[in-house]
């Protein structure tokens, strides 16, 4: 990653908030951490560590909680939060050396794929000031894109860390459900979110991944597994590897543009003695509507507690208890939580949650039991990360079916729990795309391996927007 | 016609682990407001449970003496509802694979005895307390007991009165204390149960509409607030009117149920499962270990009190009765060699001391060890059992010393027959006439003779050896 041999621990972070000072138009952070990071950073000059990440800059989303330091994820409704406790991914990147400088602007409770649904106002891409950086890490993509952090944590449900990684140019990768723990990141819907890092290349990905992965017995659904040294087969020959192409995936509604990028790519793959298989994922279609069953029934109960009684924003002029949930539920939220609060309130309902719920929970384990089947004769799958580049803030903000519909490509990775990331591919009217690759369960190692090796060949992820300094 | 009750009851158990069912938090009751609650029961945002075997095991001891069926993979569900005390807005449950299912208990109820099939147990955590009457105009929430596992059985609708119900009860609490999975303790809330209650006439096949009574917590009021309710219902019908299912409280002030909220206004719950917990897996190993370290059931007590101890039948199955009258009696018998004097004692002057305290023995100031050396006093003659009781009295009083007080009250028993044969002659030589008189045969006077020698030794005196030198000088 960086090196700083030559200049100061506090020298580097002190350029990291004059770089966020300057871009703060980007709105990129919620909190920054600057006194606290600043102290870090002197210690790390008083006593040199030879931690493997020591001194590295590292951007959090605001989902995470940090002891100290307020947590807000996005909404009015955690305003004034400031947990007692950090996440058990804090505290493995801080113990590995990383500076904590900020917390991360994003969509409210990660709900949401352009920054815009954030109680504090929407990110822009540095790519383009009227373009969505995406979701819902938005801002974590739009701080690395514009160079003002080498890394930021990310979560990713429906492809909260891809698709933001694909409008911003960088790469980002969702490992395995289970390889991260998810004790202390405030949870949106608990069987898909998962944490990882972005940045600008898939070796630094791994660098991170190496760090934030652990076996935390204070979550049950981390995995017990082994955890691979993520750098070790980044450089492996992709000869006689395979690449999976579903062929139950329409291209035609994209983008001649985007279509092209992603048949070049495979091509490079090709060119690395890489083989292209046709693979059959026959429902893959359904991953959109069964998400938006299962992701907000989950929110539906996961944001119950926020409730004005204990944490949080409590409204003021409640006359009872009744008018006291009302009233902070309705000031608290944003209209999207609120949306899918309701969405999910209605397919857990009696007489609704066998046709809703628990179809969906059947469908799910149909689009897993797909994937396994694909994986017995392929090492990899690969799809575009979105439909297009980014679009214009505001653009898409009547129709929420248009938002749920960018995810289409990501969601499915979540519902079947499996590793996918995404990479810079092309430009499209100088605007960054991303190509994603799926993986098999446990298997980050090989597509980081496939990843790097593009990024050997190609120089898609060096390309920055216009009037950033690198 | 007559009319039919049909009653069935949900008995909330809190299982006496150290910690609470998804978090390290303490159980102990009684400590300062929101003094045992972590951030998992606080429900704060980013927090994850992670379930308690402890909890498993206790409850598979329970499914295991009801000769219920253990689901060896049992999962959690979310129950949804709002309410200040609860702080996730949902509470962890089991409902669709609980832990126990399809086990059977007996009860006895004056003279019939009658199996009641258990559908089920599960596990769940319970709620925090809302506390209405500390601050002006406000109420404050105490999470204390947020989190402390329960372990909840439901009955089948198989219990016909108000005694079945607390017959029913009782031998649920005398299980779970056998069992050492609960304390027992009604006044602290550790057991507490909602009632099912429906009548129908003798001949209907459908069972009539029900209503809930919630959360009673004593033998007493389960009983009224039963027989309230069932008056009330048969009132209802027999004035044409019809019972609504409804969830109803008992006012043990007013005695009488009302309603708290009918089944319109009942709460969707929105159960599914719940994606933060795995399926919990319980190995053969884990269920063969529980199986075989399995404590001694009434019954089993019972029956081995009267065939290798050798105590009456009635003897026997009041001692077994109760887990603490039972460990008194274990406990005094290891320390003499006489068993059947320590159930004597403890059928005899100590139930009644019990009674007339209303007290369960553990709360009284006898320890097993003080009683046992009681026992021992009286089996080797350093005391009469006539002292012994006095000195019980004492113990009951002030939980002092066994033998400091023998000592220190100078009530070691006269045994040495030189000093009693002095005694007897000088109570002669004063009472020249009730000598004669006895002599001429009035034999009745020969305990007055006894009572003489008991005043001038202050009871001391070893009755037997007493008797026998009276006999010889008198004759």
């Amino acid at each position: 990653m960086i090196s700083h041999k030559e200049i100061s621990n506090k020298e580097v972070i002190q350029e990291v908030f004059s770089l966020i000072n300057e871009y703060k138009d980007l709105n990129a952070f919620i909190t920054l951490n600057e006194e606290n990071s600043i102290k870090k950073a002197e210690e790390l000059d008083n006593n040199p560590s030879d931690l493997p990440l020591a001194g590295i800059p590292i951007a959090q989303k605001d989902l995470f909680c940090t002891e100290g330091l307020r947590t807000t994820c996005g909404s009015n409704i955690l305003n004034n939060f400031i947990p007692p406790y950090s996440a058990t991914v804090i505290e493995n990147l801080e113990n590995a050396g990383c500076i904590s400088v900020g917390k991360t602007n994003m969509d409210e409770f990660a709900m949401g794929s352009s920054n815009e649904t954030s109680f504090f106002g929407n990110v822009k891409n540095p790519w383009g000031k009227d373009l969505v950086p995406g979701g819902s890490s938005g801002g974590a993509a739009s701080a690395v894109a514009a160079g003002l952090v080498p890394a930021a944590t990310g979560t990713d449900t429906g492809g909260s860390i891809r698709q933001p990684a694909s409008l911003c140019g960088i790469t980002g990768i969702k490992p395995t459900y289970g390889r991260v723990s998810r004790w202390g990141m405030i949870a949106f819907a608990s069987s898909l979110d998962q944490a990882g890092p972005m940045a600008r290349t898939a070796e630094d990905c791994a660098f991170l991944l190496n760090e934030m992965c652990s076996h935390d017995e204070k979550d049950t659904t981390s995995l017990d597994n082994d955890i691979p040294d993520f750098e070790e087969n980044l450089n492996s020959s992709l000869k006689e590897k395979k690449i999976g192409i579903v062929k139950d995936l329409d291209l035609s509604s994209l983008n001649n543009d985007v279509v092209e990028t992603y048949q070049n790519s495979l091509k490079e793959f090709e060119s690395m003695g890489a083989q292209l298989i046709d693979i059959s994922l026959p429902n893959i279609s359904l991953s959109v509507p069964t998400y938006y069953v299962v992701a907000p029934a989950e929110c539906s109960s996961n944001l119950s507690r926020f409730d004005g009684v204990k944490f949080g924003m409590r409204s003021e002029d409640a006359k009872d208890l009744e008018e006291l949930y009302v009233k902070t539920r309705s000031e608290g939220f944003g209209d999207e939580v609120k949306r899918r609060i309701l969405i999910g309130s209605y397919v857990l309902s009696a007489g609704y949650y066998d046709a809703y719920y628990k179809k969906a929970q059947q469908v799910r384990r149909l689009i897993k039991n797909d994937f396994d089947n694909a994986f017995k004769t392929i090492d990899v799958i690969m799809t575009p990360t979105t439909r297009g580049p980014a679009f214009k803030i505001g653009s898409k903000g009547d129709d929420p079916i248009q938002m749920y519909l960018e995810d289409l490509f990501t969601i499915s990775a979540n519902l079947a729990g499996l590793p996918a990331m995404s990479l810079p591919n092309g430009n499209i009217e100088n605007k960054p795309i991303g190509l994603q690759i799926i993986g098999n369960f446990l298997d980050e190692s090989t597509i980081l391996n496939f990843a790097h090796m593009f990024q050997n060949e190609t120089n898609w992820h060096m390309y920055t927007p216009e009037g950033i300094k690198q | 016609m007559s009319w039919e009750t049909v009653i069935g009851l949900e008995i909330h158990v809190q299982l006496s682990t150290k910690s609470k069912l998804f978090s390290g938090g303490s159980t102990e009751f009684g400590a300062e407001s929101n003094t045992h609650v972590d951030l998992i029961d606080m429900g704060l945002p980013g927090v994850l449970p992670v379930a308690n075997k402890e909890a498993f095991y206790k409850a598979i001891r329970f499914g295991l003496a009801t000769g219920a069926n253990i689901n060896q993979t049992s999962s959690f569900d979310r129950k949804n509802y709002f309410y200040p005390d609860l702080p996730k807005g949902y509470q962890i449950t089991q409902m669709t694979q609980p832990i126990v299912e399809k086990g059977s208990i007996k009860i006895a109820v004056d003279d019939y005895e009658k199996e009641i099939n258990i559908t089920r147990a599960h596990l769940e955590e319970d709620a925090g307390k809302s506390i209405h009457d500390m601050f002006e105009g406000e109420t404050g929430v105490d999470l204390n007991r947020a989190g402390t596992p329960l372990l909840e059985i439901v009955s089948e609708p198989e219990i016909s009165s108000a005694k079945e119900a607390v017959a029913y009860f009782k031998a649920i609490r005398q299980l779970v204390t056998f069992l050492d999975i609960c304390d027992g303790n009604m006044a602290q809330g550790s057991m507490r149960c909602d009632v099912n209650v429906s009548i129908k006439k003798s001949d209907d096949k459908e069972l009539g509409t029900r209503a809930e009574l919630k959360n009673i917590n004593s033998f007493k009021f389960i009983e009224k607030a039963i027989n309230f309710e069932i008056d009330r219902q048969i009132r209802l019908i027999e004035n044409g009117e019809c019972v609504v299912q409804e969830t109803r409280l008992y006012d043990s002030e007013k005695n009488e149920t009302r309603s708290m909220r009918s089944k319109e206004e009942a709460n969707d719950y929105r159960y599914f499962p719940c994606p933060d917990l795995l399926p919990v897996i319980i190995s053969d190993k884990e269920l063969k270990e529980i199986k075989e370290n399995l404590p001694e059931l009434p019954e089993e007590k019972e029956i081995r009190y009267i065939n290798e101890i050798g105590l009456d039948e009635s003897e026997a199955k009041i001692i077994s009765s109760s887990k603490t009258m039972a460990n008194m009696f274990e406990a005094a018998s290891s320390k003499t060699d006489d068993a059947k004097l320590v159930a004597k004692w403890l059928v005899g002057d100590i139930s009644a001391l019990l009674n007339k305290d209303n007290i369960d023995i553990d709360e009284s100031n006898l320890s097993a060890e003080n009683f046992g050396i009681l026992i021992e006093r009286i089996s080797d003659g350093t005391i009469s059992g006539k002292i012994a009781k006095s000195v019980l009295e004492e113990v009951w009083e002030t939980a002092s010393d066994v033998d400091e007080i023998i000592q220190s009250k100078g009530l070691v028993q006269i045994q040495d027959e030189s000093i009693l044969e002095d005694i007897a002659k000088k109570v002669i030589e004063s009472n020249p006439n009730q000598v004669s008189a006895y002599k001429a045969g009035k034999d009745k006077l020969f305990g007055f003779f006894v009572g003489q020698i008991m005043k001038e030794t202050q009871g001391k005196a070893n009755p037997k050896a007493v008797n026998e030198i009276l006999k010889d000088l008198l004759q």
